[in-house]
């Protein structure tokens, strides 16, 4: 009887309608106004990568060891360098980072023994070229450089 | 006059994917139909073939880390930790118990999303359209503590072979223990929109039977095992990262249809909060690095690891030579061998059934193919 009862008046589906009907309020609203509202990243978040400089002198903090390289699964760093013939150390020339191919696994910025590269909260990636997608040293230490066009 | 018309004939061959939305990804199925009734099903497969089996002999050990995650997506802490316990067994590394402790939660977490994920979208399938949007609500908290743990959101690459990479960060604790106060109501609530529903229980309630004989044939393992009322789950079976130590229930259906699967799955989601819970009472302080060498250089040999992952069995058969390098690793994904059970699933069912009988099995095409 009390089946026939729940069967006749829908209580079964009333009582999801009642909980789709409690998040009628407004403060449940979840949507995010992406562009102008920018997400909270995370600290440890691993997005584009960034080349650090010694601030007090402006110059390059990579060692030029190559363990990035070497660790990177997908093989897509490449460090240049030169023998310094003065300080008998090696010098940093060149560093390029395909980003189109890296997965952000993390591994180049674990084994960097001095904390050179690094992995920022920086996410947007986007670029209107395959070439885009290839950092250099400069664009690496700067930051992504604005695009711009002929018009 | 022509033999015989459209109409006298028995048998209509259908294709289904492999776009087809509610496959779940790229799986594509050719239905052999009669009328409605579903006489036979052929599942093709590879359209999501990455060859990460054979990418792992071109690896470091530790190289081929990332690339596990990237088989079942969905449950990507999953499989870093099946792979992580492979090569530490090779090695005979023993994993600090802090380690292991958050290695737990870490995954318990990535059950429940996962479980997530396949409630939404196998609810989504049937039609019912609000769960999704809930599940994938509580499914964002859970993948802001893997973000701020391990800086990132899916494809986590949270293990690394001995041990963590990471310490918790400060609000790690707080963080694990809020979500799980907040989900468990959750999860009632999910219930009510779906438990009692009359349509939900019309579209699941004995479709797509495997009884235990059958499962056991097919090796179909997870909760589809479990919902046939086998108690089999190898964190009680063979215990590995310290599971041995906390206190869970595996719960079982009886029937072995869609719907106990759905039970089952839910009640998975509680059992997971429990473990989880115990494992942050119990937190011990310590490394979280085991003794590992710099170069890893396992010794020759072979090992087969499985782990319980959110689908189903999941073993990792690692062979070293000796070298920096895997000689072979071989995945055995639960989604794969449980797939192989669609047939027998659809056999006599109706056409819509196929649709509800792929959303049970919860496949990953990412893992099925490889
Ligand atoms: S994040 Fe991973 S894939 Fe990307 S450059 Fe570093 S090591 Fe290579
Ligand atoms: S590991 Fe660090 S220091 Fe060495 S080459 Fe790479 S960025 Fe430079």
């Amino acid at each position: 009887m009390l089946n026939l009862l729940r069967k006749i008046f829908l209580l079964d589906l009333i009582q999801g309608l009642w909980v789709t009907f409690r998040y009628q309020q407004p403060k449940y609203i979840y949507t995010e106004q992406y562009p102008a509202q920018r997400p909270k990243i995370a600290e440890r978040f691993r997005g584009a990568p960034r080349l650090n400089i010694n601030p007090e002198t402006g110059e390059t903090l990579c060692i030029a060891c190559n363990l990035c390289a070497l660790a990177c699964p997908e093989n897509l760093i490449v460090v240049g360098s030169e023998r310094d013939e003065k300080t008998k150390r090696k010098v940093l020339t060149t560093f390029t980072y395909d980003i189109s191919r890296c997965m952000f696994c993390g591994l180049c910025e674990d084994a960097c023994p001095v904390d050179a590269l690094e992995l920022t909260q920086d996410f947007e990636l986007a670029s209107y070229s395959r070439e885009g997608a290839i950092w250099d040293r400069q664009m690496l230490e700067e930051g992504p450089r604005p695009t711009k066009y002929a018009w | 006059m022509p033999d015989g018309t459209f109409l006298d004939a028995t048998e209509l061959v259908l294709n289904m994917g492999p776009q087809h939305p509610s496959t779940h990804g790229v799986l594509r199925v050719i239905l052999k139909l009669d009328g409605e009734k579903v006489i036979g099903t052929e599942c093709v497969i590879g359209y999501l073939h990455r060859g990460v089996e054979k990418i792992a002999e071109n690896r470091t050990y530790p190289q081929f880390a990332p690339y596990v995650d990237r088989m079942d997506y969905v449950a990507a802490v999953s499989n870093g930790l099946g792979y992580c316990l492979a090569v530490e067994k090779l090695l005979g590394v023993e994993v600090p118990p802090r380690a292991q402790a958050i290695r737990v939660i870490l995954t318990e977490l990535n059950r429940i999303a996962s479980h997530l994920i396949w409630l939404g979208t196998h609810a989504l399938d049937v039609g019912a359209i609000t769960p999704l949007f809930y599940c994938m609500r509580e499914r964002e908290e859970i993948l802001n503590i893997f973000e701020k743990y391990c800086g990132a959101r899916l494809t986590t690459h949270a293990f690394r072979i001995g041990g963590l990479q990471y310490e918790t960060y400060d609000t790690f604790e707080s963080d694990v223990r809020a979500f799980c106060d907040m989900f468990l109501p959750k999860v009632d609530e999910y219930e009510e929109l779906l438990t009692g529903n009359r349509i939900w229980i019309g579209r699941l309630r004995n479709v797509g039977i495997l009884n235990a004989e059958d499962c056991k044939a097919y090796g179909v393992t997870g909760p589809l095992l479990r919902a046939a009322g086998v108690k089999w789950d190898l964190r009680k079976a063979q215990p590995y990262s310290g599971y041995e130590q906390y206190d869970f229930e595996i719960p079982t259906g009886t029937r072995g249809d869609s719907y106990d699967r759905y039970l089952v799955r839910i009640q998975e989601m509680r059992q997971s909060v429990r473990i989880i819970r115990q494992a942050l009472d119990g937190l011990p302080g310590g490394p979280i690095m085991g003794k590992v060498p710099k170069v890893i250089k396992p010794p020759v040999g072979e090992v087969y690891v499985s782990i319980e992952a959110p689908k189903g069995e999941l073993g990792y058969y690692i062979v070293s030579d000796g070298s920096t390098q895997p000689y072979r690793v071989r995945v055995r994904p639960p989604s794969f061998v449980n797939l192989q059970a669609l047939d027998k699933m659809c056999r006599g069912a109706l056409v819509a059934d196929v649709v509800v009988v792929i959303g049970t099995i919860d496949i990953v095409l990412g893992e099925v193919d490889r």
